[in-house]
């Protein structure tokens, strides 16, 4: 053929997307990168809030991963389509609120309406998934679904397991070597190690994965909660941002409250004193605490006594809290709630 | 410094900055100059990168108190 075949990777800063780019770049294709954004990624926005963050790498690993490798990426926002897969998932979700089957679908299915729309002529996509890697995702019977779902089909290529699949595309055009394509399968990791050493790659993210909130336990028990107390499967950006801050608390089912555990929690959540009712200790140092909910009077008191008791004046009789309701200021003055009373199915 | 553009990031958490960032550049001339602001650390790390992945140039970055800017020049 004349002109130099050209692939889109799916880029999410991990190990096996930076080794599946570099294995088809090393066969003379040109890949760009693309890195879908879906609100539930972990990468960075933690580490920009917490102090024992801090020191954390800031970085960003799908740039870094498409520095490495001299490739442009494309970041693409997903967060208004997303939620369709994450409240109405077609194949349901794994072992907490993550819909992985889905997602990859939808990514990949993204991925190819990019292409299809964008002037840049991508010849094939490209994924890092290897089969058996992942239980809900990544397993034999699941590759045929991501490809016929997605609508790529054969213009879908997994270079670091593509031995055990059938021929794609790329393959069958010659773009692609497949001799040079690799047969791995299962949760051994030791195998894409080795391939990184041998491509001179010494640095990269979090070998086994666990780029999404969704899988994590806690942050899904929170969003549970959350539809739980609306009575339906929505959210906003700005909620699943809060479920990643703060103790989150609910003494009734009416209203939760997210007390920030630190000063740069307080900082976070000063953007969202508009939205919410909201409280702070002033009479002691102590945390911001944003009320969700519509409370009675009581439940302000409540909540002022929870603010105060994780506030320095914890063990004081009386603790003056800022309360800010509707744009109006005014002051409670509350014993701070002891800790044997702050019910532990309150914590959510 | 004086910048043609600015963008205001604070309270997002990257990468969105970034997408932002991305988004408003792509609508610029090369040779257009903007300023971002945001509250999220990251930006100096991630826009910067973003940057030198994308062939635009990084002309200043500065902290202020806990605000982060980075002024930048759309590349060719």
């Amino acid at each position: 053929m004349n002109k130099t075949p050209k692939a889109i990777a799916l880029i999410s800063g991990g190990l096996d997307s930076l080794l599946a780019a570099k294995i088809i770049q090393e066969q003379g294709v040109t890949v760009e990168g693309i890195n879908f954004f879906t609100g539930f990624c972990v990468e960075g926005h933690t580490h920009a809030i917490r102090k024992k963050d801090q020191n954390k790498s800031k970085r960003n690993n799908a740039l870094w991963v498409a520095e490495q490798l001299n490739i442009p990426l494309h970041l693409v926002d997903i967060i208004e389509e997303y939620k369709d897969i994450v409240i109405n998932p077609k194949h349901g979700y794994g072992a907490n609120l993550n819909p992985c089957l889905d997602c990859k679908i939808f990514m990949v299915s993204k991925a190819l309406e990019w292409i299809e729309c964008s002037d840049y002529e991508f010849d094939f996509i490209v994924t890092g998934e290897v089969i058996g890697q992942r239980p809900m995702s990544q397993r034999k019977e699941t590759m045929p679904v991501i490809a016929e779902q997605s609508g790529a089909n054969d213009r879908l290529l997994r270079p670091l397991c593509a031995k055990n699949l059938p021929e794609t595309l790329p393959e069958r055009m010659g773009w692609v070597d497949r001799d040079q394509l690799f047969d791995f399968s299962g949760r051994n990791r030791k195998p894409q190690m080795a391939l990184a050493r041998q491509f001179g790659f010494d640095d990269y993210a979090q070998p086994a994965g666990g780029c999404c909130f969704l899988t994590d336990q806690n942050y899904a028990t929170k969003l549970a909660d959350l539809w739980q107390a609306r009575g339906e499967k929505t959210y906003e950006l700005d909620d699943i941002m809060l479920l990643k801050v703060g103790r989150h608390i609910r003494p009734k089912p009416h209203f939760k409250l997210i007390v920030a555990r630190e000063e740069g929690e307080n900082r976070f959540l000063q953007g969202y004193k508009k939205q919410f009712t909201s409280m702070q200790p002033v009479s002691h140092g102590g945390p911001l605490t944003l009320l969700d909910g519509v409370p009675t009077d009581d439940d302000l008191k409540l909540a002022a006594q929870i603010t105060a008791r994780y506030s320095q004046g914890r063990d004081a009789d009386s603790v003056t809290v800022e309360v800010i309701m509707n744009g109006q200021s005014s002051e409670l003055h509350v014993s701070p709630l002891p800790a044997q009373d702050v019910m532990s199915e309150w914590m959510i | 410094m004086e910048t043609q553009h600015s963008l205001d990031t604070r309270n997002l958490l990257c990468p969105l900055p970034v997408i932002r960032t991305q988004n408003l550049v792509k609508t610029l001339n090369p040779g257009e100059t903007v300023e971002v602001v945001g509250t999220d650390p990251g930006i100096m790390n991630d826009i910067p990168a973003w940057c030198r992945i994308n062939g635009h140039e990084v002309l200043e970055s500065t902290t202020i108190e806990n605000e982060y800017f980075v002024c930048l020049k759309v590349g060719d």
